[in-house]
């Protein structure tokens, strides 16, 4: 029933179709979330909705300022004509139309929020550099993801995508069979309000919503959206078994979170119950009845919409969520940690502005173009008076003197990455973890006021996992504290160097990586996964060498009832700061942080 | 150039706190701002902004741009002072309560104003173009992912609202203005979160939950679809609804200055924010403006009880002594405390 080898055809009749739902209405679907890499099948796809779309489909540089996504001063203009010249920014521009963003795992913070606002909102309110202004946006967002590993489109983003199609597993040179059809888009156009939806399946689909984990709201509303568009696509004017199914497919599978119970137990579930009350007549005549006959073991006629829904929603359920499950990791927190935001909008933090001073735009001193348009304006009619001669009449030229540059003062706020490796393995654990918790806790509270950044690794049995990106939401990182499971043997090598890898990326991205290390030291998984209690020590040791290299800033928390002085050397390796937790609470371990933190 | 309508506030569902937090807000809007925290979908915004088509209608000084009421004398308004010194007189006109969206990017010469900029480049003037602040006085100011806002502008916006005047010193322009507004802000914690310091300058607090129950989820979808298949007709269904409310507090508005508060109902306040170990005195005064609020939107002229445990929780939440790490813990200890108090 998973969808570890998608039937490429469908895959592209699946695509097809998203793009003429797409078509019929952008605005209303928000838009369509493509999982796929660079290649053929991708550039497919936009041509088509290119073609289809009713309006532009605009592309989004991954780092647009947000003066050109939402339209500002026109420094141009201003200057040529000597008064105040809006410039329409991208997001209005592709009103009635979609943005296409590449890499939108990548996208910054801000820009996915003006995205929200606008599907959200369906207009554009512009309070930037003097200038008020609104405009309609009515847009739809098609959202590139390639992210790898981790990297995720940010749930909110996500969230308000109607659609969600993945192009990765797509055989190389596969190509569609049919490409979408705009006689369908036009009829669905024409028909979409007169198309109803019975209640029956809006009940079908927030059961099946809720079926497979989907928490948000959004997720049924949409769904029963393309229900109603694809209805429309199909000449139909009320929604049938088929468009339930494709919104389930298109909607709900790949947002689920948890695969549900299988077919025996669904009839204790309330579909059963409410089967029988709905109208019959309806449901009859959807299909005929003794078409031929299905190997339903529990209703002979026809199987009822839910598990049609279902089935639907199931082919659809991402393959890694099956995977995840039976690896045993919580199904619910690997979607979720997709976290992206805290790390995402580090990237752009360089300083915050701190107001405005005269001087002259050098080196990394920004010109406020405003201000120093500000700081020029009062002057213009003297100065045009003084020059009068010089110049042709009816030429408004802005003149800008050297006493009139502003630039903006950032103030360099160093922000700080706090990455916790936490042994959770049977030799440290069970006892120790519940009192190395309480330490993160404390140490976290303190992390809030800081408004730091922090990630959690975990290392026991044969690695190392990141249970969580760095990110400033402490409600998750409680959530997957309390999660944390001990027991297994210790792979200190891995946890160290995820840690080690975790501090390196925090740093590219400008921020100040601290490793706070808890474990008793004592090894005994080598580096890849192995036995032998030698050679993961010396695995270790080679790990700690590399971190003091790095110059990571390091605290090393020994959680062993008695500490033992190999691993003080251990510490001393790694040129971290060797506190032994017996002698210490949790409010020391903070301080020790702070610190740390601190230190120049 | 809205051409769709807005979802009608009377046709959302669930949310009740939400609902109530609102309505106490422009009952009595000097009780500090509505902070809105909750799960991504969950109608927060969608709540916020159908509010402004509720609101009551108010009277406003003709021609000035900060929308003074003329039942003031006008004397903190450099346009109605101006007015009055050239021995004008100012004409009362009808005008909707702004509620005014601070949209994402906006920036802070947008949001308190400064110089005028076509006005000086191309007249020479030195004339002051009013900011946000300006149109928002009087109304709410609303904004979404408040949680993403930058810090200098979130300080800024907490110190006027708590001040009730906006001081412009900038560029050569030196102005005061009125600038009284409820503050709504809303954000998912997921997101990140709010600056704890900011957490209690904000009068109610709440987190909103998607529904989890069947029933009203589908009910939810069943309303949205309708509403997508014709705003139009939908809104007129639910127009007879939303006058009603209109109505509703409009008079809550008028008679919240006639509201008594019981001596008992006092002293449960104080016990209820002694037993909750709230620090100050603003908790314990928000919590018994909220609840006489509360009592005049039900119709009442007297505060009870029942309307100071609904209270309870928007007015106090957030002012805990909190571990930062306890998400949902504050509004069961709120509730804890309640049944403590209200128990002898």
């Amino acid at each position: 029933m998973s969808a570890d080898a998608p039937d490429p055809a469908a895959v592209w009749a699946d695509a097809a179709l998203a793009v003429e739902l797409l078509a019929v209405d952008p605005f209303a679907l928000g838009g369509v979330l493509v999982r796929a890499w660079p290649g053929p099948p991708r550039d497919q796809l936009c041509t088509w909705l290119r073609e289809l779309l009713p309006g532009p489909l605009l592309r989004l540089p991954l780092h647009i300022t947000e003066d050109r996504l939402l339209g500002g001063l026109s420094l141009a203009a201003t200057l040529r004509t000597g008064r105040v010249v809006a410039e329409q920014g991208l997001l209005a521009q592709a009103d009635g139309g979609a943005i296409l963003a590449a890499m939108a795992e990548r996208l910054e913070p801000q820009v996915t929020s003006q995205l929200c606002a606008a599907l959200d909102r369906g207009e554009l309110t512009v309070e930037r550099d003097g200038i008020t202004a609104a405009a309609a946006c009515r847009i739809a967002v098609v959202a590139l993801d390639e992210g790898i590993e981790d990297e995720r489109v940010c749930e909110a983003l996500r969230d308000r995508l109607a659609l969600h199609l993945s192009l990765t597993e797509l055989p190389p040179g596969s190509a569609a069979q049919e490409a979408p059809d705009p006689a369908r888009v036009e009829r669905g156009r024409a028909l979409l309000s007169q198309v109803e939806l019975d209640d029956e399946v809006a009940e079908v689909l927030c059961q099946t919503a809720l079926a497979l984990g989907i928490g948000s709201l959004r997720a049924p509303l949409l769904a029963a959206r393309v229900a109603r568009l694809h209805a429309a696509l199909e000449g139909r004017t009320r929604v049938e078994d088929p468009d339930a199914a494709a919104a389930a497919r298109l909607v709900l599978g790949p947002r689920a979170t948890c695969v549900p119970e299988l077919d025996e137990e669904q009839s204790e579930q309330p579909p059963a119950e409410s089967e029988p009350e709905s109208e019959p007549d309806d449901t009859t005549a959807l299909e005929p009845p003794d078409s031929s006959e299905k190997t339903d073991p529990k209703k002979s006629a026809k199987p009822p919409l839910e598990e049609i829904v279902l089935e639907a929603a199931k082919s659809a359920i991402p393959a890694g969520l099956l995977d995840a499950l039976a690896l045993g990791q919580a199904p619910r927190s690997s979607p979720r940690s997709a976290g992206q935001a805290g790390a995402l909008r580090s990237s752009t933090q360089r300083g915050r502005p701190a107001g405005v001073r005269p001087g002259l735009p050098e080196g990394d001193k920004r010109l406020n173009i405003v201000e120093t348009l500000r700081a020029a304006a009062p002057w213009q009619q003297l100065r045009r008076r003084e020059r009068q001669d010089a110049r042709p009449a009816g030429v408004q030229r802005v003149e800008i003197r050297k006493d009139d540059f502003r630039i903006t003062r950032y103030k360099q706020r160093t922000e700080t990455s706090v990455i916790f490796a936490v042994d959770a393995s049977g030799s440290a654990a069970l006892q120790r973890l519940a009192e190395a918790k309480g330490a993160v806790e404390q140490v976290l509270a303190d992390c809030y006021v800081r408004r730091d950044h922090v990630a959690l690794i975990a290392f026991r049995g044969t690695g190392a996992a990141l249970l969580l990106a760095p990110t400033r939401s402490l409600v998750r990182v409680r959530r997957s504290l309390a999660d944390l499971a001990g027991g297994g043997t210790t792979p200190l090598a891995a946890g160290i160097d995820a840690a080690l890898s975790l501090a390196l990326d925090a740093r590219k991205r400008g921020q100040t990586p601290v490793l706070v290390l808890m474990t008793d030291g004592r090894a005994n998984v080598t580096r890849d996964g192995g036995e032998g209690r030698a050679k993961a020590a010396a695995d270790a040791s080679a790990s700690a060498r590399a971190v003091r290299l790095a110059g990571v800033r390091a605290l090393f928390l020994d959680t062993a009832p008695r500490p033992q002085p190999p691993t003080r050397l251990l510490a001393a390796e790694m040129g971290a700061r060797y506190l032994p937790l017996p002698y210490l609470d949790a409010v020391g371990i903070s301080r020790q942080v702070q610190s740390l933190v601190e230190a120049p | 150039m809205r051409n769709v309508p807005l979802f009608p506030f009377s046709a959302l569902l669930a949310q009740d706190e939400l609902k109530l937090a609102l309505a106490v807000a422009v009952v009595d809007p000097s009780i500090g701002g509505v902070l809105v925290f909750g799960d991504r979908g969950t109608g927060k915004s969608t709540a916020v902004r159908a509010l402004a088509a509720l609101l009551p209608k108010m009277q406003v000084v003709a021609g000035c741009p900060y929308q003074c009421d003329p039942a003031e004398d006008g004397a903190g308004c450099v346009a109605c002072s101006l007015v009055k010194a050239s021995g004008g007189v100012r004409t009362a006109i009808e005008a909707p309560v702004p509620v005014v969206d601070l949209p994402l990017g906006a920036t802070e010469d947008r949001v308190v104003g400064a110089l005028d900029l076509e006005a000086a480049l191309t007249r020479g003037e030195r004339a002051f173009a009013p900011g946000l602040l300006a149109r928002a006085h009087r109304g709410f100011l609303y904004i979404d992912e408040v949680n993403l806002l930058p810090d200098h502008l979130v300080d800024l916006l907490l110190d006027v609202a708590a001040s009730g005047e906006n001081v412009v010193e900038r560029e050569g322009i030196s102005i005061r203005h009125p600038a009284r507004f409820v503050l709504i802000g809303s954000g998912n914690p997921e997101e990140g979160e709010l600056r704890p310091q900011l957490l209690d300058r904000f009068g109610l607090s709440l987190d909103v939950k998607t529904p989890q129950d069947l029933a009203t989820r589908v009910e939810v979808v069943k309303r949205r679809t309708a509403f997508d298949r014709d705003p139009r007709q939908f809104v007129e269904e639910f127009a007879a609804h939303e006058a009603a409310l209109t109505a509703r507090l409009r008079d809550a508005r008028l008679r919240l200055r006639d509201v008594t508060v019981p001596d008992a109902v006092v002293e449960r306040a104080a016990a209820l924010c002694q037993a909750l170990g709230t620090d100050g005195l603003r908790g314990e005064l928000t919590l018994i403006r909220a609840a006489r609020a509360a009592a005049s939107f039900d119709g009442e002229l007297t505060v009870g009880e029942h309307q100071l445990k609904r209270v309870a929780a928007l007015a106090l939440r957030h002012r805990l002594r909190r571990n930062p790490l306890d998400e949902a813990g504050s509004t069961v200890r709120v509730e804890k405390a309640v049944a403590q108090v209200f128990a002898n």
